[in-house]
Parts: C-alpha cells; structure tokens; sequence
C-alpha cells in the first residue's frame, strides 16, 4: 500500500533538485532540504521503529530535540534527519533495532 | 477501634524521601510527602545510578557495613518496587570495576580498598588488577589503563525508573504526595508538632517530620536545631547515543544504561550552587571514557549535564532526631541511590521506633561539633 504524504510544498520554483536514495529507493529533493522534510515529502510511512518496543516513529519535533528522526545515512548510524541537509548521492537507510558501536577513529 | 496511627510529613520527594515514605508506611504509619518544584536542586533527577559498595567507609566502619547491608538487600527492594508500582527498575548486580589511567589514584585507592576490606572482610569480594591483567581479561581496554578493582557485589540501577517506582509505591500504599510545595519556615508548635510554610505562602500542619531535602537542609536543619550542615558538590555527566553492543564490563565511571546508551561520570567540584556543566569537565570525561574503551572513540554524546552531591561535613550519612524538637527528624546523604534499601527499612523502622528498630548511633549528628548560626 502507498502511504502518502500529507505535507506539501510552497512553491518555489527554480529550486534545484537532488536525488538521494533512501533503502535503495531514489528520491528526490529540494537542495536546501533537511533529510527530515524530504523523508516526511516523500512518505507518510514511518522513518525508523523504537529500540525498545519496535513501535513506529518519524520526524516530530523538526529541530534537533526528540531524536525520533533518527537514521543511516551513509553508513553512519543514528544521524538526526532534521539536523542534516540533503546532498546528491546520499544514501539513507531506515533504522530498526539498535545500531552497532562505530568503532575507533582511523 | 483501632489506636489513631502517627502521622508523619517527609519534606523532599526525591529518592531518599520516598525510600523512607515507603518504609513508614510499611510500618503502618501514614505518610505525607512534600514535593518542592520541577526548578529545585534535584539529585534523583541527576545521578549516576550506581549501587555500590567498593571504596565505601574506608575510614567508618558503620558506613561500610550499612552500605554493604543496602547492597545485599537491593535485589528484594527491586522485586518489592515492581510488586508494587509495577516498574522493573533494571537492577543489575554483576559486580563493577574501578578503573585507574593514574597510578597515584590507584594506590591511593588501594589503601582506601584495603581499611575497607577490615570492616567487611570477605563480604568485600574484591580483586586487585594491574593494567596488564586488566588488558588480558579485556582485550578491548586501553592502554592508558594502569590498574583496576573489581568487587562482584557492585551494581547499577535505572535511577529515573527508581524514582517513579518509588512514586507510584507510596502513592499505591496510601502515601499522599503534594507537588510545588518547597518548604521555606518549620515552626514548633507549642501543644506539639509543626507548622510548615511553603513558598507560595501555604501552611501544612505536621505530628512528625523528616527533613530529608537534600540541600534544602541548608536553610531547614538549623531551623529545628540541627547542627549538621550540608554542602553542594557538583558532578557533571554524559551520556551518548545508544548502541546495541554491550560494554564489556561495568565501572564507576562509565555505564550502559539499560535502553543502550552510555553514561560517563563521575567529577567532583564546588561550584556552589549551579548545576550547570562546564566544557572543562565534560571534555575531561570524555577523554576518560576514551582511554578506557578506545572503541568508543566514534560514539557520539547526545548531552551533558551537572548534578549537585549533598555533602554533610565528614561526607557520611546523617540520621538524627532533633534534641530540642523530638518528632523532627533529619536524614541526609549522597548515596541515595545504594542507600535506598536501608532508608526504606531499618531506618524507616528507627524513626518509626518499632521494636526491631537498629542502633543508628554512628550515624547520628553528635559527631559534628556545634555552631552558633550567625
């Protein structure tokens, strides 16, 4: 089942656009957005399920405080979206489950 | 008709006066809690979460057995705190190292290791590590590391858990708990018992009071003639984003809490009265957790905070009975947390004088010398 989104977008043409993926899946989005807003855009879907009871989550807050945005990008685990811009090329995977420790710097 | 039981007021709604709400009520009394507000100096909103016995009353013997008592009883406390608020506190007693990167630290703490070992003997259970035999238990560990004790009867609980445990348990006994009620003037009254004004101005009559505010003693204990006096003492804290990999092992310094994230702590400074934090000591704890665990290096800190010790003079626990107003009674301590099985019984049943009370002299205000307030 398609989940819509039901967030919209003033227009703002003449905005360029950049394409992520997202589990594999290209998205596209506005330049200047956050990781957050393009998620919400694209999907009502939830973006990551809770650490502890599995229980769906997406962006809330919107501004770096709840931390129920969180996911993968890039192979760096825990990434608050609404804190992080989009860029082209990014690769963004959904969180389930508690990530791995990342290990020491190189 | 059954007698009227003692009705006793507690002021301070934190960990330490709900383990002695719960415990009165236990003996049949019933129990009032006075709450300050959500902006008060608030230590079990706070804390570390340890429940801890190794480096405890080196130089009080009392101290070390009362702690050890604690230690013993927390996995009954935790079961009766489930029973009755229907929250797992997330007790864990898998025993707990300290961990040295100085080597004057670690002989320093040895000395303090080993005067506690004669009070407790081989209920201490400790085991002394150098940083070679440390690294070759845990090959993960740091090499920064110099030494380490272990002692198996050290634990950790959820301390936030604990204290909505602790509220839901008295409240479900019977306990009436007032929120926004920061208690500013105790007055004797002259036919017994007291009068207490709040800092909105409201009054609450009271037969029996404990005083267990944590660093609302300052302005409270010499209103009833106490003499001991309490200071601040601050600890600052981090915490990082949560990971799925369990730490190796369990220190005073560096924790994972039960949700996943880590906690890294322990500072000591005076700073008075702010809890705030300070880039100094929380880049300093870092840099601690770091040289420990090397593989945390990547994880990232999600916050930092201070908390505020309540520090009696000599650093022990105090439990008194005022000697100029009997029915006043005054608890104090910094170890709250590890304490909370013993506020919740032999205390509660000194206070409540039941016939199975202990002897809580050592722990009594006597030992402070009297002084003038000015």
């Amino acid at each position: 089942m398609k989940v819509v989104s039901r967030f919209y977008r003033l227009s703002d043409a003449g905005t360029r656009t950049v394409t992520l993926t997202v589990d594999g899946t290209p998205i596209t989005a506005q330049e200047r957005d956050s990781l957050a807003a393009a998620l919400l855009a694209h999907s009502a879907k939830a973006s990551r399920r809770t650490t502890r009871l599995d229980t769906p989550r997406t962006a809330y807050c919107m501004m770096g405080v709840c931390f129920d945005c969180l996911v993968e990008v890039d192979g760096h685990a825990n990434v608050q979206a609404c804190m992080t811009q989009v860029r082209e090329g990014m690769v963004v995977r959904l969180q389930s489950g508690l990530p791995e420790m990342r290990g020491r710097n190189d | 008709m059954p007698l009227q039981s003692t009705e006793t007021t507690i002021i301070g709604g934190g960990v330490v006066g709900l383990s002695v709400a719960l415990g009165l009520l236990q003996t049949g009394q019933q129990v009032t809690v006075l709450d300050g507000a959500d902006s008060d100096l608030r230590a079990s909103q706070g804390n570390f979460g340890l429940v801890w016995l190794q480096g405890k009353g080196s130089n009080y013997p009392a101290y070390a057995r009362w702690t050890s008592e604690a230690v013993s009883d927390w996995a009954d406390f935790a079961d009766l705190l489930t029973d009755l608020s229907d929250i797992d506190v997330h007790l864990e007693q898998p025993g707990g190292y300290e961990v040295f990167t100085e080597q004057s630290e670690f002989d320093e703490f040895l000395v303090e290791l080993e005067n506690q070992g004669k009070t407790l003997g081989k209920n201490l259970d400790a085991e002394i590590l150098t940083g070679a035999a440390m690294r070759h238990r845990f090959p993960e560990l740091g090499s920064k590391v110099v030494g380490a004790t272990f002692c198996s009867r050290d634990g950790h609980v959820n301390p936030l858990k604990l204290l909505r445990a602790l509220r839901i348990a008295v409240t479900r006994l019977g306990g009436q708990i007032i929120s926004n009620a920061t208690i500013t003037n105790i007055t004797p009254t002259p036919s017994g018992g007291f009068s207490l004004i709040d800092r909105s101005g409201q009054t609450f009559g009271a037969e029996q009071i404990v005083l267990c505010a944590g660093l609302g003693a300052m302005a409270l204990a010499p209103q009833l003639g106490f003499r001991t006096r309490v200071r601040a003492q601050r600890g600052e804290l981090l915490i990082t984003e949560k990971i799925g990999s369990p730490l190796p092992f369990l220190s005073s310094t560096i924790r994972q809490v039960d949700e996943g994230g880590i906690q890294i702590g322990g500072t000591k400074a005076d700073a008075g009265l702010d809890d705030g934090d300070t880039l100094e000591f929380t880049a300093r704890l870092a840099q601690h957790a770091v040289e420990v665990f090397p593989q945390l290096e990547k994880t990232r800190i999600l916050r930092s905070w201070g908390a505020l010790r309540i520090m009696s003079d000599d650093g022990y626990p105090v439990y008194a009975q005022s000697s100029d107003h009997p029915g006043a009674f005054l608890v104090t301590c910094h170890s709250g947390i590890t304490l909370a099985p013993n506020h919740a019984g032999p205390l509660a049943k000194w206070i409540a004088n039941t016939s199975d009370a202990p002897n809580l002299e050592a722990f009594d205000e006597s030992r402070f010398p009297f002084l003038q307030t000015v």
